[in-house]
């Protein structure tokens, strides 16, 4: 932790002093989340989302090693093992599964907002570079984790989902098709994939954990970046983590935790599909065969294909849908301004807009049937989603004229909360800026 | 490295608008006939239960008629494979009258002849499942013109509507020669059920291979005391009796979201106080050094003296 | 989360102490407090999923049709997935077992006491030596009875007497009798 004033740990209990002699644990939780982490005073509550994904990382880790307890891994009993023995005979079963389902729901929610508050706020320039990309692979792991573990329950979406995404592999030329055999030990997904889906899903999530590990550690070397974007300079910049940002995140996951229990108590199958309580049938295709919701983007972007172009469109589709993601991994190079804080950047406020606007419209197209008129404005969505990233990010960083930085944070936080950066934005001067003064 | 990216966004999006035009231009140019199903499907009629709702409860009567009309009705043809007899607790049952329920079910469980070792059947237990109508799934389709009549323990869940769809079509058949839709459109004759089908516009096909199963008030005789049993009658208490087989634990769902939701609701309200106790401190510091601070008065000095605001 | 007491570690706090850290600190305490109550309440479906699940407790009871057991025969069957012998005692036997002393027994229990009224000749137990658990012979036509013409243990040599009582061995106690009890004079319901 490079912050001088940073408070150095000091053990007053004889056994915290016993214990850090021996494992400096204590000194390291200390420096990275208890009074001597310095964070910059004016985070705002999109900077709680972290937390709030590292918990429902935990829920889903725990109820996932007690469901485990009672799942069988067999494509005859998987279905009535999770809907027969777990939801009704397990003791509180019911609740360890349905928690476990939407726990899942919930952890891509505040690790989207998590992301988009990334991409505003330009979390993912220098220094920070490999903080987003660790955070990348992190998404990317959640969304194998969260696939493998949907095919578990061995219903109509789960075995039809698993032949589509598998299916995509086989897009590829020459090595497509041996890809997917190997990847499902079979021609169709069937008892060996769905142990190997098992055991994936069991291991995935505390890779996951180790990679959040690093995450925070690369994050910790720059320390956390803030709303403005300006540097912390001094000591009147920060407050230490604890109490005042353990507080923050205390209360703010108390209330998503409660939004979390209104949905898994009240509406707990209102963010899944009806198909899968019907049992896997492999002679039967379901009516529309969607992934779940948090899927739908990359579902539309991956259906938006429809002519062949050299390429087949199938390939096309599938080398898209995984481009949309891996484009960004060059993020923090395609978007080079100097301006970290989209609150300062009124262009790029604009498109991050539209951008949020047209995932938001990916996300409808994804989850509904096709008819034509969504299949083009899945076409235009997808259009747009790679223009942002590929072509206007770049454009605009290179000319956009930004508004005047304060020159501190503490400086932002004293001339009014009112006038701190927030994605609302403040777009004329404050009064008494530093606009024009040294 | 920006421009190979760029181009590759460039070929991307390019594509995707010739698709865009050329997907447009097909449909414009030869619009497609809508499909029977959506012009005529219709989406399920609202069946209000006494289990609807955040404090919704089981109406233990309903639920026995229904269990009732499973018996005398559909058991005839639709397994159960998820719902054990011990689990009619749920419903009010002792101990006693479920052993003779599981005892006297008309099928029995599939065993083995203690004696000769032969397959064979042996009567039910309460810590048995019901047991299925048909041996396996060839028998249920050689019985049943090739249909094969689904489990009925989650279909509640497992259809878009739930109960008010599975209510809407027992109430839904209707006569394909004399049908209407909305619109007043008579149905076209291809889509009219062949074969062994039955018209019924709440399905999404339209034409659906069971039968009307609620043919007649009274088909089912009701113990006294209770509604009725009119076609509308039997088809909404076997409708609350399917939402029970898909969720017999509903109601210790609703009471403990109840003392979760309570829970987090003060815990939220105390955490926040707690926070804004703590940082009332922090950000008042701040502001007494702040505008007070010689360094800072200097600089809105200078910067007000730019602007020309008197000083 | 905290490795420091949340106590007065408000850094700007250099304002009047007295009367606000009371009441800052109690706030802070109820909060974590109530925070620490939920968690360990959420703790109870983890460790509850894990007790017998409900189609494993509708397993606990089972009934057993003894009308094929004649006198001198027995029948091993299962309950709670453990085995089970249902012996039907000869009046030899039952005399036996009748005969020995008391004080003579490791674990001293009379015959009468091991069986219900009326159906002293009845003898119900787990098929699990309390040794160490294998299931021991004797139950079946031709099995090796043991000395003492009840039970033998092949393990370690543990041998049981007609009513079932350890005589000699390593096993520290007779044979489990199960609650159960006479449905009909020929069905036997254990647990």
């Amino acid at each position: 932790m490079s912050f001088s004033w940073a408070r150095p740990y000091e053990p007053k209990h004889p056994v915290m002093r016993w214990l850090d002699e021996r494992l400096p644990l204590p000194r390291l939780v200390y420096g990275a989340i208890g009074g001597g982490y310095p964070v910059p005073r004016n985070l705002n509550y999109f900077w709680n989302f972290g937390v709030l994904a590292g918990i429902f990382l935990t829920i889903q880790i725990v109820t996932g090693i007690v469901l485990a307890m009672h799942y069988y891994a067999t494509t005859d009993g998987s279905f009535n093992s999770v809907n027969g023995l777990i939801m009704r005979d397990v003791n509180a079963g019911w609740l360890l599964r349905y928690s476990h389902m939407n726990g899942a729901s919930f952890f891509f929610i505040v690790t989207y907002i998590h992301i988009f508050r990334g991409l505003y706020y330009g979390s993912y320039k220098a220094p920070r570079e490999l903080v987003w990309m660790l955070g990348l692979v992190i998404y990317l792991l959640m969304m194998a984790t969260a696939f493998m573990g949907y095919v578990l329950p061995w219903g109509q979406m789960s075995y039809w989902g698993a032949q589509v995404i598998t299916g995509f592999f086989s897009a590829f030329p020459l090595i497509g098709e041996p890809l997917r055999v190997w990847l499902l030990g079979g021609y169709a997904p069937d008892q060996a994939a769905l142990t190997r889906f098992f055991s994936l899903h069991y291991l995935l999530p505390f890779v996951i954990a180790g990679v959040v590990i690093l995450h925070i550690w690369a994050l910790h070397i720059p320390g956390s970046g803030n709303p403005t974007g300006v540097d912390v300079k001094t000591e009147k910049d920060t407050l230490p983590f604890h109490p005042f940002y353990t507080a923050k995140d205390g209360w703010f996951a108390a209330f998503v935790l409660l939004v979390f229990a209104v949905v898994t108590f009240y509406a707990p199958n209102y963010l899944g599909h009806p198909d899968n309580y019907i049992p896997a049938n492999p002679l039967a295709t379901p009516a529309h065969i969607v992934p779940e919701w948090y899927f739908w983007p990359f579902y539309a972007i991956l259906r938006s294909f429809t002519i062949d172009f050299i390429l087949p469109a199938k390939l096309w589709g599938v080398l898209a849908m995984f481009g949309s993601i891996l484009l960004l991994f060059f993020l923090p190079w395609l978007d080079n301004s100097p301006v970290r804080s989209g609150a300062y950047r009124p262009v790029f406020k604009r498109f991050f807009w539209l951008l949020v606007i047209d995932v938001v419209i990916l996300g409808y197209v994804g989850g509904a049937p096709l008819n034509w008129w969504r299949t083009a404005l899945g076409q235009l969505a997808s259009a747009y989603y790679f223009a942002h990233f590929l072509v206007i990010l770049p454009l605009v960083s290179a000319f956009e004229t930004t508004d005047p930085l304060p020159t501190s944070i503490s400086e932002s936080v004293l001339h009014g909360e009112a006038a701190e950066a927030a994605p609302a934005g403040q777009t004329k001067p404050r009064r008494g800026s530093v606009a024009t003064a040294g | 490295m920006r421009f190979i990216l760029g181009f590759i966004g460039s070929v991307f999006a390019g594509i995707l608008l010739i698709s865009m035009i050329g997907n447009l231009s097909t449909y414009f140019g030869n619009k497609p006939a809508p499909l029977a199903a959506e012009e005529f499907h219709l989406e399920p009629r609202a069946l209000h239960l006494k289990s609807d709702g955040p404090f919704g409860k089981f109406d233990k009567a309903q639920l026995q008629r229904g269990f009732q009309i499973y018996s005398e009705v559909c058991s005839a043809c639709h397994s159960m494979k998820l719902v054990s007899f011990r689990e009619l607790k749920g419903l009010g049952y002792n101990d006693a009258e479920i052993k003779k329920i599981a005892s006297d079910w008309k099928t029995q469980v599939p065993s083995i002849n203690p004696d000769t070792g032969e397959a064979s059947t042996r009567k039910a237990l309460p810590s048995d499942a019901f047991p299925s109508p048909f041996a396996n799934e060839v028998a249920a389709r050689a019985a049943n013109n090739n249909a094969l009549p689904p489990d009925l323990s989650l279909m509640t869940k497992a259809r878009e509507g739930g109960a008010s769809y599975v209510y809407s079509l027992l109430t839904g058949y209707r006569d394909p020669n004399t049908y209407k839709n909305e619109a007043g459109k008579p149905l076209p004759n291809e889509a009219k059920p062949t074969g062994t089908l039955h018209f019924n516009p709440y399905f999404a096909n339209l034409n659906i291979a069971m039968p009307p199963p609620l043919t007649a008030e009274g088909q089912v005789t009701y113990a006294p005391g209770n509604p009725k049993p009119t076609v509308d009658q039997m088809a909404k208490d076997v409708a609350a009796f399917l939402v029970w087989t898909a969720e017999p634990n509903l109601e210790n769902r609703h009471a403990a979201g109840i003392a979760v939701t309570v829970f987090l609701l003060i815990a939220s309200i105390l955490g926040y106080l707690a926070y804004q106790q703590i940082w009332h401190d922090a950000k008042r510091a701040v502001r007494i050094t702040g505008p007070l601070d010689p360094e800072n008065q200097a600089k809105s000095k200078r910067a007000k003296a730019k602007q020309g605001v008197a000083g | 989360m905290a490795t420091q007491s949340a106590e007065g570690s408000t850094t700007a706090g250099h304002d009047g102490e007295g009367e606000g850290v009371r009441r800052r600190d109690f706030l802070n305490v109820a909060a974590v407090s109530f925070a620490g109550v939920g968690t360990v309440a959420a703790l109870a479906p983890l460790l509850v999923q894990m007790a017998p699940s409900a189609d494993v407790l509708a397993l606990a009871t089972t009934e057993i049709d003894i009308s094929k057991v004649q006198p001198g025969q027995g029948i091993k069957t299962q309950w709670r997935k453990q085995p089970v012998f249902v012996r039907n005692l000869t009046p030899k036997e039952i005399a036996e077992a009748d005969a020995v002393s008391l004080g003579e027994l490791r674990d001293p229990e009379t015959l009468a006491q091991r069986t219900k009224p009326g159906h002293k000749n009845w003898l119900i137990t787990l098929g699990v030596c309390t040794h160490l658990g294998c299931v021991p012979l004797g139950i079946g036509d031709g099995e090796n009875k043991g000395p003492y013409g009840g039970y033998f243990c092949p393990c370690h040599g543990s041998m049981y007497d007609t009513a079932a009582r350890i005589r000699q061995g390593p096993a520290p106690k007779n044979l489990m009798v199960p609650d159960y009890k006479f449905l009909s004079p020929t069905t036997v319901q254990i647990g």
